[in-house]
């Protein structure tokens, strides 16, 4: 599934230089740049209405910015909108799936939309990889916050788009289900996909992201690594804490999960600076 | 227009038939309005109404086709709504389709949905006594009218569903198109209004469809009605098709 269906061009998937944009009187964007790399996870970081959205929805070309230019798998996304179209996927901050089809339904209706042929045996894939195949034929109105995701996404895969776009991608969900969409998003990477997801959530970041910015007052204000952002804030000094279960780990070892969530508590107890 | 406008439209038209057939409820309730009326007019108040025609059910048809329809029409703007407002909208427009054919999937859905309501209508009003003698081309000159005249009222629809803030505000706009039959010649002739009402009711678009609809079934030869009722209904379309694309426009890159 590494092949996308769009041509690669080279340079970073997606290129933002001096995007500025406005509602009326209200400034959201003041001049936002960032570069993301071919098969990287990038994280737009901030605080709710910092525009994060206004960023996804100008790359995908659902508005349009005031001034500055940006680009998605080299194409430029006001000029060559419908070539940006083809090389993207967009999953919304609300599951963008449709209630009264089933889930079967749903994937089949976009492998159309998208052209393909043999759009049943593409949903049919995408339902065993997102395990939903036992609900394959149920209405997505009976599916849970975290099935409706897993479809959202499964929905933003078809046909191998080159960069996909995860607004708030966990907002909402409980967290076996954050857990659910983390995995999926670890996936996408793993095949070969260009994915910048928005967050509001820090943990959610340092999770998944291989460089992380951070959009605050406008602009972005910092952006780089994990590590390199790490290195902004004076060393951290080693303390030794008592591992202690979080409330997030009594939750998930009680209502069953399988060990998914190591990773998710673990490390954060190492962090002098917490 | 994109190459695949056709074959989007298509497959669109396909996923919103499926919300109606898995909701027939939006059909019964189009149709039920429009009987609940006939049934009034026809055994309760129609007696003591002389509409100078033999059966007064036949004189009611054509108001009540046109009532249905209106009544219909709002659920297009309500399921407009609910798409923009599930954001399933913006997933349609970031995908590489023929963006006008996510409206127009839903304009062909309402004239379908109102097509099946209208011969629901036409059911119950030959149960109860409806009868015509005309023949095949007199009705199809009927239902080429009733489909311009739902295309004119959806493109109004599709407006008020894109510009909604509510989804009851999607539907809210329907009801003074509702009222129109009713200072027609839809109940009752035209010449029993006192001056200024009947001056209005001579001069709206549903008089001049009505005669001509019900001209056109009782087979009596049609008059200018008839262009006068084509020219309400086109220009209708035209404006309500500018105006809602002025909205679609608005509404995407905002």
């Amino acid at each position: 599934m590494t092949a996308t269906t769009t041509a690669r061009v080279q340079g970073p998937a997606i290129h933002v230089h001096g995007l500025e944009k406005s509602y009326k009187k209200l400034e959201v964007l003041r001049g936002v740049d960032f570069d993301v790399a071919r098969g990287s996870i990038f994280a737009l970081l901030g605080a709710n209405g910092a525009g994060k959205t206004t960023v996804v929805n100008i790359l995908s070309t659902l508005l349009r910015a005031d001034a500055g230019t940006a680009s998605v798998n080299g194409f430029d996304v006001v000029t060559q909108g419908a070539d940006v179209r083809e090389s993207i996927s967009l999953t919304g901050q609300f599951a963008a799936v449709d209630l009264i089809l089933s889930g079967r339904e749903n994937l089949v209706l976009v492998a159309r939309l998208r052209h393909l042929e043999d759009p049943g045996t593409i949903a049919d894939d995408l339902l065993d990889r997102f395990s939903l195949t036992d609900a394959a034929t149920r209405r997505v109105s009976t599916y849970s916050g975290g099935m409706r995701r897993r479809l959202d996404i499964a929905m933003s895969l078809i046909g191998n788009p080159a960069v996909i776009f995860l607004d708030e991608p966990t907002a909402g969900l409980d967290p076996q289900g954050r857990l659910e969409v983390w995995q999926a998003v670890r996936d996408l990477a793993g095949h070969g996909t260009t994915v910048l997801l928005t967050t509001q959530y820090l943990d959610e970041a340092e999770q998944l992201a291989d460089r992380i910015a951070i959009l605050h007052d406008h602009r972005i204000i910092v952006s780089g690594t994990l590590t390199e952002l790490k290195q902004l804030i004076p060393p951290a000094k080693v303390e030794y804490v008592e591992k202690q279960p979080t409330l997030e780990d009594v939750f998930l070892a009680i209502v069953g999960d399988h060990g998914k969530h190591g990773d998710a508590g673990n490390d954060r107890s190492v962090d002098a600076d917490q | 227009m994109s190459r695949h406008f056709f074959g989007d439209t298509a497959v669109l038209l396909g996923r919103s038939l499926r919300h109606i057939t898995r909701s027939p409820d939006t059909i019964i309730t189009t149709a039920l309005m429009p009987i609940a009326l006939l049934l009034l007019f026809v055994y309760v108040l129609g007696g003591a109404i002389n509409s100078g025609s033999h059966s007064y059910v036949s004189y009611l048809m054509p108001g009540i086709l046109l009532i249905t329809i209106a009544s219909g029409i709002s659920y297009v703007g309500f399921r407009l709504f609910l798409d923009m407002q599930s954001g399933i909208f913006e997933r349609f427009h970031s995908m590489p389709i023929a963006r006008s054919s996510v409206l127009w999937a839903h304009v062909l859905t309402s004239l379908v949905a109102n097509l099946i309501a209208l011969v629901v209508v036409v059911l119950v009003a030959l149960l109860m006594g409806f009868r015509s003698g005309a023949g095949v081309l007199a009705w199809l000159a009927v239902a080429g009218i009733l489909i311009l005249f739902t295309l004119a009222l959806t493109w109004i629809a599709v407006i008020a569903g894109l510009s909604a803030k509510s989804a009851d505000g999607a539907g809210a706009f329907a009801y003074p198109i509702l009222f129109l039959p009713f200072i027609s010649s839809a109940f009752v002739p035209t010449r029993t209004m006192p001056g200024p009402v009947r001056a209005f009711a001579d001069n709206q678009p549903v008089t001049s469809i009505v005669n001509t609809i019900r001209d056109l079934y009782t087979q009596r030869p049609v008059g200018p009605d008839i262009w006068t009722a084509l020219a309400w209904c086109v220009g209708i379309l035209i404006l309500a098709y500018i105006f809602a694309m002025v909205a679609y426009r608005r509404r995407r890159i905002a």
